[in-house]
């Protein structure tokens, strides 16, 4: 089977079970990506890993058409407000680039597709959002 | 809180645009021997300078600019700070006149961006082997892959937001900004493009990230601002002409952006602007009915419809309904970048919040040609630099 690595390190593949993990401020509750020496939000040290969910509404959205080099147009990046709290920003794909087919509000759930593979054989793999 | 007021004695911009034939300093040169001669002063006078610049910010930017406007061994501040940069080397001015330390100084913000395309989106190559790096554990650039972090898609997801919790606000209403902006900037000689743009010429040009067109966003430009400031002591002891065409600094306030939920994905630009705005109210005693004329941060077209009820411009909520009435046109309750703001003056980074301030008070003397807005006594400059710093400045007509 084709070795494969998550194109970050919040995002955790775990077989068919992928899903993003944060750290969550035990002070606050607030959720981070990246690692923290302090909660932003009080200031307080002290955190512990928290699944997110894999499903969500829309908050926000834009559709791309003057990308980074090498990133194929248009796409739709989106602003994702996850059940049960965390905030997250991706690609929303499996939709036309229309936006009369995206809102704020509609519904999502996370997906995973493959990005790149390396000299090695090892295959990147992206998450996204689609339509649920 | 000292109740020392701060006033602008003298302030210069130059032409926005893109100089092949002259450098940063050449620039910064220009704008500042041309604000200290609008004061009626010389660098003999200044007690302290802050230098705001990004991208040469290593490299010593006031202390080379006096080597062109003279070396008097005065505290030089460099400062970077985002598209904030120009604003908060001119609060280290306000800062150290506001102390006691100075009673005159001189604020100058300079850049030479020349041509960049889009800013941030320099090709980077992948790896030939995937390892995770950085804080996010990233094996590959994340740009366009996992969303977008480059400017036009953050300002126009940040519309979006607002257009998704807000009736009657969408692509037409951020458009109708740029074409304002647009017809603004045609009475304007200082900027970088006068050009004016129907609104389907706005809404037909090339898709950048919707709402976004090329025309509702700010090009990459050069140029300088400058802005001699001084105690209201000092002040006292100058000239008639002098005293007559200084503007009082009624507050100037800087912010950051607090904690939200999203903040570590999608910058929040609003927060720190409401919370600048609200205390910058508090501190003058204006009132923002009372405002006769507004700068502000329009590097999208997206941004600056949110900044109508950031910053109290129009009822909460309705910023949609600001813009559907022409009331930051010229002739509108508000003027909001009658300069052609942004989109149209242009943005060289650094030099963009001594601009604003120089744009208000030239209004403000009645010195502002075409573009004057008639019997102007107060007006409002604002700036954010994403990641973020946000100042805000409330000028007000006055005398001593």
């Amino acid at each position: 089977m084709t070795k494969q690595i998550p194109i970050v390190d919040y995002l955790v593949l775990d077989g068919d079970d992928p899903h993003l993990v944060a750290n969550r401020s035990v002070e606050s509750g607030a959720l981070y990506f990246d690692r923290r020496n302090a909660d932003a939000k009080t200031g307080a040290p002290g955190f512990e890993q928290q699944r997110l969910a894999n499903e969500g509404a829309v908050r926000s959205f834009t559709i791309v058409y003057r990308a980074a080099p090498g990133v194929p147009t248009p796409y739709v990046s989106c602003v994702v407000d996850l059940d049960g709290g965390g905030v997250v920003k991706a690609n929303l794909i499996n939709i036309e680039p229309d936006p009369d087919r995206v809102d704020a509000g509609m519904r999502v759930r996370m997906t995973t597709f493959p990005v790149g593979t390396d000299d090695d054989g090892t295959e990147a793999i992206a998450f996204g959002y689609e339509p649920a | 809180m000292s109740e020392r007021d701060v006033w602008v004695l003298g302030t210069h911009m130059t032409k926005f645009g893109r100089y092949v034939d002259k450098d940063l300093i050449d620039l910064g040169a220009e704008a500042a021997m041309t604000a200290m001669t609008d004061g009626g002063v010389t660098i003999a006078d200044m007690d302290v300078l802050g230098a705001g610049n990004l991208f040469e910010a290593m490299s010593g930017i006031g202390q080379r600019l006096q080597k062109q406007i003279g070396q008097t061994g005065i505290p030089v501040y460099n400062v970077a700070n985002a598209c904030a940069t120009g604003a908060t080397a001119l609060r280290c001015v306000y800062m150290a006149i506001k102390a006691g330390e100075a009673e005159m100084g001189l604020a100058v913000g300079l850049e030479q961006m020349g041509k960049q395309g889009l800013l941030g989106a320099s090709a980077r190559s992948d790896k030939k082997t995937y390892e995770p790096e950085g804080r996010y554990g990233a094996v590959m650039s994340v740009e366009g892959r996992v969303g977008t972090t480059l400017m036009p898609g953050v300002f126009a997801q940040a519309g979006m937001e607002y257009a998704g919790q807000h009736d009657g606000v969408g692509f037409e209403q951020f458009a109708k900004v740029a074409e304002k902006n647009h017809a603004h900037s045609t009475l304007n000689p200082l900027a970088q493009y006068q050009k004016q743009f129907t609104l389907d010429e706005v809404m037909n040009a090339d898709m950048m990230s919707y709402p976004n067109t090329l025309l509702m966003c700010c090009p990459t430009g050069d140029g300088a601002a400058a802005a001699v400031l001084v105690s209201e002591e000092k002040l006292a002891t100058l000239s008639d002409d002098q005293r007559k065409r200084a503007i009082k600094i009624g507050a100037s306030v800087m912010t950051s952006d607090p904690w939200t939920d999203a903040d570590q994905v999608q910058p929040d630009v609003n927060t720190l602007t409401r919370d600048a705005a609200a205390k910058a109210y508090e501190i003058s005693g204006v009132d923002p009915a009372d405002l006769d004329l507004v700068e502000l941060h329009d590097c999208f077209a997206t941004a600056e419809l949110l900044h109508y009820d950031n910053l109290q411009l129009c009822k909460p909520g309705e910023a949609g309904k600001f813009i559907d009435e022409r009331g930051p046109w010229r002739d509108g309750t508000t003027p909001v970048n009658v300069s052609g703001g942004l989109i149209s003056k242009g943005h060289p980074l650094g030099a963009t919040g001594i601009a604003n301030v120089y744009e208000v008070a030239t209004h403000l003397r009645g010195e502002a040609g075409d573009r004057q807005i008639d019997g102007a006594k107060v007006g409002l400059t604002h700036v954010i630099g994403l990641g973020s710093a946000c100042v805000v400045h409330v000028l007000e007509q006055a005398t001593v």
